[in-house]
């Protein structure tokens, strides 16, 4: 039982972190070549800006369905269910 | 560290839990109607989500149409003008995005936009009120985000998502639908020696296709669930840090409103081009 509630943690602590690590590197970039665009021609700033918000709530589903995954994990993990109902007969 | 909300002493998980809980109805086993006893039952209906949805779209609709029923070119008042930012922002973005003819799109676009930016705005509103009133009145749980429940966003993405096959069917024919989803990526060949591989090809390509179509409705929903999940989550864990939730609750909610738009924008801008690349004729 402890194991399975260390290494959930511990793969919580990876969905979170992983999602975030990739996310903010490539937010990144893309921030760093919007302001390039920008400094380049600025008259095309706003609609620069409009595109970089949808490529930016595109980025965040993938890290944001990781952390919805590893919240439930979290919160209501179902492998001590499972733990539980496979040990029960065995005299729990 | 427990935190009473007037529901006794418990603990921080129970909180947690309590308000992370759906008011839900289904049949038991027995056959008659029970509510708040359906862990697992996927026939459950989540009263409180249907509530709030149906509210929140009731309250667009009807103050939308007050607005257009008295339009008055002279005198703007301050409702009308809202409402026309609104109306004109969505009119550009279809115009930009979507290159084919339909009467649908606008007001469709115009439906996603604003109902799923008041559901979204909901979650501003602080984590124990609403759930606090409707325990006073005997309700034991109440969400009152209904874009955190993933039957709602499913059921959205799932309508888009036939809006999808059927502006495919109807502007390139089954025989097109089919096609899109055989011959592309790979143009399997089918003069010569070649036409041994052609039914490989046709498979690969159907599977890369059948995969690609149905991320769409799956990313669209997880998108929205996710971003407001999380949001909805970590209103609830600054709620049990006691006095000192206030400034956290005040930048996290700044924070929160920019998602809160974003989000809303980002459904109805895939919606439109989705819809768009489902009409669209070479």
């Amino acid at each position: 039982m402890e194991t399975v509630i260390g290494f959930t943690a511990i793969a919580v602590a990876l969905l979170i972190g992983l999602g975030a690590l990739g996310v903010g590197i490539g937010m990144g970039l893309l921030g760093g070549r919007f302001l390039e665009g920008a400094a380049r021609q600025p008259e095309l700033a706003p609609m620069l800006q409009t595109k970089m918000f949808i490529v930016v709530a595109l980025l965040d589903a993938v890290a944001m369905i990781g952390v919805g995954i590893a919240l439930f994990f979290a919160f209501a993990n179902p492998f001590i269910g499972q733990l539980q109902q496979a040990t029960l007969p065995a005299g729990g | 560290m427990a935190s009473e909300g007037g529901h006794g002493p418990q603990t921080s998980g129970d909180y947690i839990s309590h308000h992370l809980q759906n008011l839900q109805v289904c049949k038991a086993e027995s056959g008659e109607w029970v509510w708040n006893q359906c862990a697992g039952n996927p026939l459950a209906i989540n009263v409180d989500s249907m509530f709030w949805s149906v509210f929140l779209g009731l309250i667009f609709i009807l103050m939308f149409r007050s607005v257009a029923k008295k339009t008055s070119s002279g005198k703007p008042g301050k409702l009308q003008a809202f409402v026309e930012i609104i109306v004109d922002f969505v009119d550009g973005s279809v115009k930009d995005t979507f290159h084919g003819k339909s009467r649908l799109i606008a007001p469709l676009a115009l439906t996603i936009f604003v109902w799923v930016f008041f559901m979204n705005l909901m979650d501003l509103v602080p984590v124990d009120w609403i759930p606090l009133a409707a325990s006073a009145s005997g309700i034991p749980y109440m969400k009152v985000v209904p874009t955190t429940d993933v039957n709602i966003t499913f059921g959205m993405s799932i309508s888009v998502f036939i809006l999808i096959i059927f502006y495919t069917i109807k502007n390139k024919g089954i025989g097109g639908f089919i096609g899109e989803l055989t011959l592309h990526p790979i143009a399997p060949p089918l003069k010569g020696p070649g036409i041994i591989a052609a039914p490989f090809v046709i498979a690969f390509n159907f599977i890369l296709e059948s995969v690609a179509l149905l991320a769409k409705p799956v990313s669209l929903s997880l998108r929205l669930f996710g971003n407001m999940f999380a949001g909805e989550l970590i209103f609830i864990l600054i709620a049990l840090l006691g006095i000192w939730q206030l400034p956290l609750h005040f930048g996290w909610a700044v924070f929160h409103v920019l998602i809160v738009t974003l989000q809303a924008f980002i459904f109805m801008m895939l919606t439109i081009v989705y819809l768009s690349l489902a009409s669209e004729t070479h």
